[in-house]
């Protein structure tokens, strides 16, 4: 015998579905749109000269060099710093650190840390790096400043990745007479490796797409050569795209179509190596 | 028998026990450099000034009112808008989805949060507000409303994850019961799962709240940089400016320690502060009902 009042609450569990798919269709199908659409339309704008030569003409005309230039070095900078001290300071969390209130303020801090808005982390680089410091609107005081915003990133996934991996391996190796480093070093960072490369990725990905930060750190409008050294300022991408689709009239679409293909190609290249390390990770692990 | 320490486990050890703390270190050096920066406002600004509703540097006025305002107008629309959509999603991969699909939606939402917020002010500027103008029929398309359609999008991912990482941690054995007393699949998802994974959404929802209000580029291109008093029925669909636009949009040109230059930071630590307080609860919320979730499982 059906209970009276299924067939109702059939009909509605198939609109309710219904409605979660439209949901999620309305979510996602503009996002496959987007980047599909800023592709055809700057497609056609890159060729060799467009990714190998400096702007002309007020910009109007020839490459971008100098601004994927520069956020490979603000990129790179941001991981020389972010790196070793994401990773020390994730293995502190997972290995070293006990349950304690200092713990506890530690973790509130990275939370915080994650929160802050881009744009106060410019304010603070400008207050510390570039002003306090005197390291002046350079490479150097950018890449700082976006490596304590990548920092919360990198430390909760190297965290995560060591987290994951099973007791009894630091148990088997400490019984063998290994000193927590040698635990560390040799079983449990290795094992957790691909985690913590995924996590690294993710966060140089978001520093290489971020403006606000770099706006009073380390862009600059225009420079016709390249950057010497990590004092001078330079153009970077994220902060191109703004400056030709905002501040230069008469920009040729084609070109602002274009340079956002090329961060996107930057940012989401990193995001899909960033997933295939993750996947084949996943499929090789022993545990 | 002791094993007795070689000096270079003891050298790592200090140097992982000191970047265990490094993050406190960086919290506070935040905050002591806008402090540092930002406080002298309040001396050389009259408090009548600061909290005025005329923002117009060029004459002094300097009243964050219109602009503490215009984030409040377009965080809570962003909000209203990813909310539906990113709990929906959520409650769609996590509960009805077949495993396939998930796999794909899953990374597609991952390549939203992967998109600069500058890549997505692009496309407003150039797609998204013409579209709002001729729509709407409205003078111009950089409004409030454009910026907030642009955060939501950007807040979706996190609301997406959060909530489904809350959704996955409800035991089956909550949904199993359910259907077993003739409960359907919806019934369960209304009455049961969603319910039980309330505080995980809240968190999300939170999570989602503190990236609006703190983005910067997305909004700055497309709000139209009008530092009005958001206050009208049609407020929404006219041109506004945000904290964070501001500061973005004025830093460049303002001499370092000019009174500009203060207020500017002032900005900053009332940004910093609200941060703090949305993050630290969105994660005291979360914490507690895990305590409570172990508690109820054991």
């Amino acid at each position: 015998m059906r209970a009276p009042g299924m067939d109702k609450s059939k009909t509605i569990q198939a609109v309710g579905f219904n409605l979660l798919r439209l949901v999620t269709a309305i979510t996602v199908i503009p996002i496959i749109g987007l980047v599909v659409y800023i592709v055809v339309k700057g497609a056609p704008a890159i060729s060799w000269e467009f990714i190998s030569a400096a702007p002309s003409n007020g910009m109007r005309e020839g490459g971008i060099l100098p601004a994927i230039v520069g956020t490979l070095y603000l990129t790179l900078g941001t991981a020389l710093f972010s790196v070793p001290l994401g990773v020390l300071a994730g293995i502190y969390l997972a290995e070293y650190a006990k349950e304690t209130f200092l713990t506890r303020i530690i973790r509130v801090a990275i939370i915080n840390l994650a929160g802050i808005p881009s744009v106060v982390y410019g304010l603070f680089g400008l207050g510390l790096f570039v002003l306090f410091l005197k390291l002046g609107t350079s490479i150097l005081a950018a890449s700082l400043t976006l490596s304590i915003m990548t920092l919360p990133t990198i430390i909760s996934t190297t965290e995560q990745a060591l987290r994951s991996v099973p007791n009894s391996f630091r148990v088997v190796s400490t019984s063998l007479g290994a000193s927590r480093w040698q635990t560390v070093r040799r079983i449990t960072l290795p094992q957790a490796l691909p985690g913590i490369i995924t996590g690294i990725i993710l966060g140089l990905e978001r520093a290489a797409g971020e403006t606000a930060p770099i706006l009073f750190t380390g862009a600059a409008f225009f420079l016709p050569q390249l950057p010497h050294s990590p004092l001078d300022a330079t153009m970077a991408l994220p902060y191109h795209i703004f400056v030709i689709s905002t501040q230069i009239p008469g920009m040729p679409i084609q070109i602002q179509y274009g340079t956002v293909v090329v961060l996107l190609v930057f940012v989401l290249g990193m995001n899909l190596i960033a997933t295939l390390i993750r996947s084949s990770a996943r499929k090789k692990r022993q545990w | 028998m002791k094993r007795s320490g070689h000096t270079g486990d003891k050298v790592i050890n200090a140097v992982i026990r000191v970047t265990g703390y490094s993050s406190i270190l960086f919290v506070l050096l935040i905050l002591i450099f806008l402090l540092r920066e930002g406080l002298p406002a309040l001396s050389s600004t009259p408090l009548k000034n600061l909290f005025s509703a005329r923002w117009y540097p060029i004459e002094d006025y300097y009243g964050i009112l219109p602009l503490f305002l215009g984030s409040l107008l377009v965080t809570i629309a962003a909000t209203l808008i990813a909310l539906p959509f990113g709990i929906g999603t959520a409650v769609f991969l996590s509960e009805v989805s077949p495993p396939w699909l998930r796999d794909i939606l899953k990374p597609v939402i991952e390549i939203l949060a992967g998109i600069p917020s500058v890549v997505l002010g692009f496309i407003g500027i150039l797609v998204f507000a013409p579209f709002i103008r001729k729509f709407l029929d409205i003078p111009t398309g950089l409004t409030a409303f454009t910026g907030a359609v642009l955060l939501g999008l950007i807040a979706i991912p996190t609301i997406v994850s959060v909530a489904e990482d809350a959704l996955d941690t409800v035991p089956n054995s909550y949904r199993q019961a359910a259907l077993a007393l003739g409960a359907t699949q919806w019934q369960t998802i209304w009455n049961v799962t969603l319910p039980a994974a309330k505080t995980g959404v809240l968190t999300a929802l939170m999570l989602g709240i503190g990236r609006s209000l703190g983005e910067t580029m997305a909004v700055m291109m497309v709000t139209g940089n009008a530092p009005v008093m958001p206050l009208q029925l049609n407020s929404l669909f006219r041109p506004i400016r945000t904290m964070t636009a501001t500061i973005a949009s004025e830093m460049g040109e303002v001499a370092a320690g000019s009174q500009h230059y203060e207020v500017l930071f002032f900005i900053g630590i009332i940004l910093f502060l609200l941060s703090l307080v949305i993050n630290v609860s969105a994660s005291l919320v979360s914490t507690r009902s895990r305590g409570r979730a172990e508690r109820l499982l054991s």
